[in-house]
């Protein structure tokens, strides 16, 4: 709770000065634009925090997006599908991806860094190919509800921001009230320990990378229609990173075992408010990315200074059968293999 | 006498909460080989590490030459021609065998821009590496060296520094036959050019082929010394052994019961080819004795699933079992708590009660979501019937002490009901008044009727809370002893390969 209380001062503190500095930022259209912001990165980047509290990682979202909306067209406007089937079997393939990460993940054992960055590569690929490169959009259509759920509102909220709300709800219990989430923790912690406790690592690993493509589907559904066209060189790129740091913001650590979904939304609350930020206090755009960088680095280098008062632990080091002093315990490298 | 090269004198070591060495003297003299022996734990690793600069001493005197000396780090040591060849090496093996050898002191040209000289390391190591009979090019990659070779290029590097002393810690337990008389050969070798050596290990066989003289500890203490003609298997281990038994035990109730678990020519990892059979009955300890790497703990966690089983059957009250991971284990009710708590017996990060109702969580869940008051509930009649202290249910394990981690531990598995626990070193690193406590738990266990294998490096603990005592050596089962059996002599014999001659047959029919 500690860090969600840290961040959540810290975006209130922001909010602040920002109202302070420039009113426009009560205005209620830069409130509804904003949460409407919040809401479309926010289902993605819990599904990147659950991943990352287990300890991996997805690079390859924003390319995920490209692909999917390349797709989506496709099959919206090329084939004509219908929306419900189409908006399915496009969260579909995505969570195929999702599986096939899985599968290098916990079959082939390579590190879900790269399995991921190579998804990012190719799923770029991928969009450019089959779309030749030419930016695919959707019109002017409504394509049933899909336009209104990412750009509607009822009454003062945006739609995206509800679907963010209820989503977040049910990932909060999920996470903190289910026999799953406290797998997700434990596996986070330590992969080894949650084994010997009888734990199916694999597949509660594996499961993440799909249940983390879910909501990336249904974020790129949202992304898709709100920017309604879809270029596939540059559509959601650096979306991923939107995603990381959002959750490590939120307290979640790339070591995984840690995080929490109130973190993680806060987390993406203050990167959007920062963009506000940078947009309503007149700052160049192109700092944009540069000021992020700077509040995560800040963020985090004062949690860590302050984890590491709490985090100082002594070890005594000891041959290896000789009782170790009362309380203290040596842990040696590869301890198991050397005795017994 | 002439003057010893190195004296250490009256050397006490204190950690907290344990002395490891309590004055403690050992000399060497020029070209001599002195073997050092005792039991796990007899301190001496910790003396070696005074000696080698990583520990300092409390009290004592370390002399060289005659003259008093501060090791004060491991440069130090070297400086002072102390060369230490570990028993885990430390080397790197993405580098080739000069870059091994000269690492941080590599010859330099070039001025300022402090290039290696690589023509002149090259020279230099190979000198090195003739002179112990090593026949490789000191540009080898050290990934295609043997692990025996290994060893030779760590010799050589200890050389390269001047080493004058040469400390080998257990420089064979992982050698095959042959590479082990070449190493001897090669000791021999050194002690004719007037190097003197310190050589640790528990194969008391080549102690008896290459020492001038054996040195051998106990509890932290000197146990004795054997010249050169006292040198035999039964004097050694006479030093080694020979304590009188605390009262920390509780006797077992004595009851016969049937088989629980029973282990036929399993074969695991660590040992490919030996096959270990054995019977553990419900209401029994089986205590699991002999050295460290003698494939104890593999075979436990081969058990539990942990490892991957090459061959052979494990049976649970007559019905086979398929394990093929923890949760197979689990599931029929065979439990591990392993050697090393840390890393794979708890979740340090997590509370108590997390770690407490992690392996039965299904059972505190209604449709998928946890009941934190279910939860609460077992953690807390864990708590209490286990005496952990612990501030609340909600501490972290990890800031209990080893004692209470250990408890943590065995009620993750009581919360289950077991009915084969298995424990690997289960008071490690834990003090005399949680060890009473946790022996007396492992007795009340076992008189419910779960079967207890308790491994153990402590041969005190063995013989106190064991029915039976099985006797592992080099990966199989070198024999198994009754109680009225056992005694700390006969456990050394077999646990140092003494009774190597008898067969898995004989075993399975002194186990029945």
């Amino acid at each position: 709770m500690r860090k969600e209380l840290g961040i959540g001062a810290l975006l209130i503190v922001l909010c602040g000065v920002l109202a302070a500095l420039n009113p426009q930022f009560l205005e209620l259209q830069n409130l509804q634009n904003l949460s409407l912001l919040i809401g479309l990165f926010g289902i993605f980047s819990i599904g990147m925090g659950v991943i990352i509290i287990t300890g991996g990682i997805d690079l390859s979202v924003g390319s995920v997006f490209a692909l999917q909306g390349v797709l989506l067209s496709i099959m919206l406007r090329e084939w004509h599908w219908p929306w419900l089937i189409a908006s399915l079997a496009s969260i579909g393939s995505v969570m195929v991806l999702g599986l096939a990460h899985a599968f290098f993940i916990t079959k082939v054992r390579l590190q879900p860094f790269i399995v991921t960055l190579c998804g990012l590569l190719i799923y770029r690929g991928m969009a450019r190919s089959i779309s030749h490169d030419e930016t695919k959009g959707f019109g002017t259509e409504s394509w049933g509800p899909l336009r209104w759920l990412a750009k509607g509102y009822v009454g003062p909220l945006p739609v995206a921001f509800i679907l963010l709300l209820v989503i977040a709800a049910i990932m909060w219990v999920v996470l903190h009230r289910s026999v799953y989430g406290r797998y997700l923790y434990a596996v986070g912690r330590n992969e080894e320990a949650a084994r010997y406790s009888g734990i199916n690592t694999d597949r509660i690993i594996g499961s993440v990378y799909v249940l983390s493509m879910l909501l990336a589907g249904i974020s790129g559904i949202l992304f898709a229609l709100w920017v309604n066209s879809i270029s596939p060189s540059n559509h959601g790129s650096f979306y991923e990173l939107y995603g990381i740091a959002a959750a490590v913001l939120g307290g979640c650590s790339l070591r995984g075992g840690e995080g929490s979904i109130i973190g993680i939304l806060l987390g993406t609350a203050l990167l959007q408010v920062l963009q506000n930020l940078v947009n309503l206090l007149g700052i160049p755009s192109s700092y944009n990315f540069a000021v992020m960088g700077g509040v995560i680095l800040l963020g985090v280098t004062v949690d860590q200074l302050l984890g590491n008062r709490r985090r100082r632990r002594k070890t005594v080091p000891a041959e290896g059968g000789t009782p170790t002093p009362g309380g203290m315990e040596v842990v040696p490298v590869g301890a198991n293999a050397s005795s017994g | 006498m002439a003057q010893p090269i190195l004296e250490l004198a009256g050397i006490c070591k204190r950690f907290p909460g344990v002395k490891a060495l309590d004055n403690v003297s050992l000399s060497v003299g020029h070209g001599e080989v002195v073997a050092l022996i005792g039991e796990n734990g007899a301190g001496k690793s910790t003396l070696m590490k005074v000696l080698g600069g990583v520990h300092q001493p409390d009290a004592g005197e370390v002399r060289i030459d005659g003259k008093a000396v501060v090791i004060g780090s491991v440069a130090a040591a070297g400086a002072l021609g102390i060369g230490f060849v570990h028993q885990e090496l430390n080397v790197l093996d993405n580098l080739d065998v000069a870059a091994n050898m000269f690492l941080g002191r590599e010859p330099l040209w070039g001025g300022p821009l402090r290039l290696v000289d690589r023509r002149r390391m090259e020279a230099d190591s190979s000198q090195y590496l003739r002179r112990l009979g090593l026949n490789v090019a000191p540009n080898t990659p050290l990934s295609r060296l043997s692990l025996a070779q290994q060893q030779v290029v760590e010799i050589a590097k200890a050389l390269s520094q001047n080493a004058r002393i040469l400390i080998l810690d257990e420089p064979t337990s992982s050698l095959t036959a042959s590479e082990t008389d070449r190493l001897l050969a090669t000791v021999k070798d050194l002690r004719s050019q007037g190097v003197s050596v310190i050589y640790i290990s528990h194969r008391l066989g080549e102690i008896g082929q290459i020492s001038d003289r054996v040195v051998a500890l106990r509890d932290g203490r000197n146990a004795g010394e054997l010249s050169r003609e006292q040198i035999s298997h039964d004097n050694m281990v006479r030093l080694m052994v020979g304590r009188e038994l605390s009262n920390l035990f509780v006797p077992p109730a004595g009851c016969a019961h049937p088989k629980r678990l029973e282990v036929r020519d399993l074969r695991t990892t660590a040992y490919p080819n030996r096959a270990v059979s054995f019977d553990a009955a419900g209401g029994e300890i089986l205590g699991f004795a002999g050295l460290v790497g003698s494939g104890r703990s593999e075979l436990a966690q081969t058990i539990f699933g942990a490892d991957r089983l090459l061959g052979g059957q494990i049976l649970l009250d007559g019905k086979p079992l398929s394990i093929q991971s923890p949760r197979d284990a689990i599931r029929a009710g065979i439990y591990l708590a392993p050697e090393d708590r840390r890393r794979t017996g708890l979740l340090v990060d997590m509370t108590v009660r997390e770690n407490i109702t992690l392996p039965g969580l299904w059972h505190y869940a209604r449709m998928a979501m946890l009941s934190r008051s279910r939860e609460c509930a077992e953690a807390k009649t864990q708590v209490q019937s286990l005496r952990i202290k612990t501030p609340s249910i909600g501490a972290r394990a990890g800031n209990l002490s080893g004692g209470n981690q250990q408890k943590v531990v065995l009620g993750k598995w009581l919360a289950r009901g077991p009915k084969v626990l298995i424990v690997d070193e289960p008071t490690r690193g834990i003090d005399v008044g949680a060890k009473a406590e946790i022996y007396r738990l492992l007795r009340a266990l076992a008189d419910r009727g779960v079967a207890v294998i308790a491994i153990s490096s402590d041969l005190e603990e063995v013989l106190g809370i064991s029915d039976r005592v099985a006797v592992m050596h080099e990966g199989r089962l070198a024999g198994v002893l009754c109680r009225d059996e056992c005694s700390e002599k006969a456990i050394m014999d077999m646990a140092f390969g003494r009774v190597s001659g008898r067969n898995e047959a004989v075993v399975l029919a002194s186990s029945e």
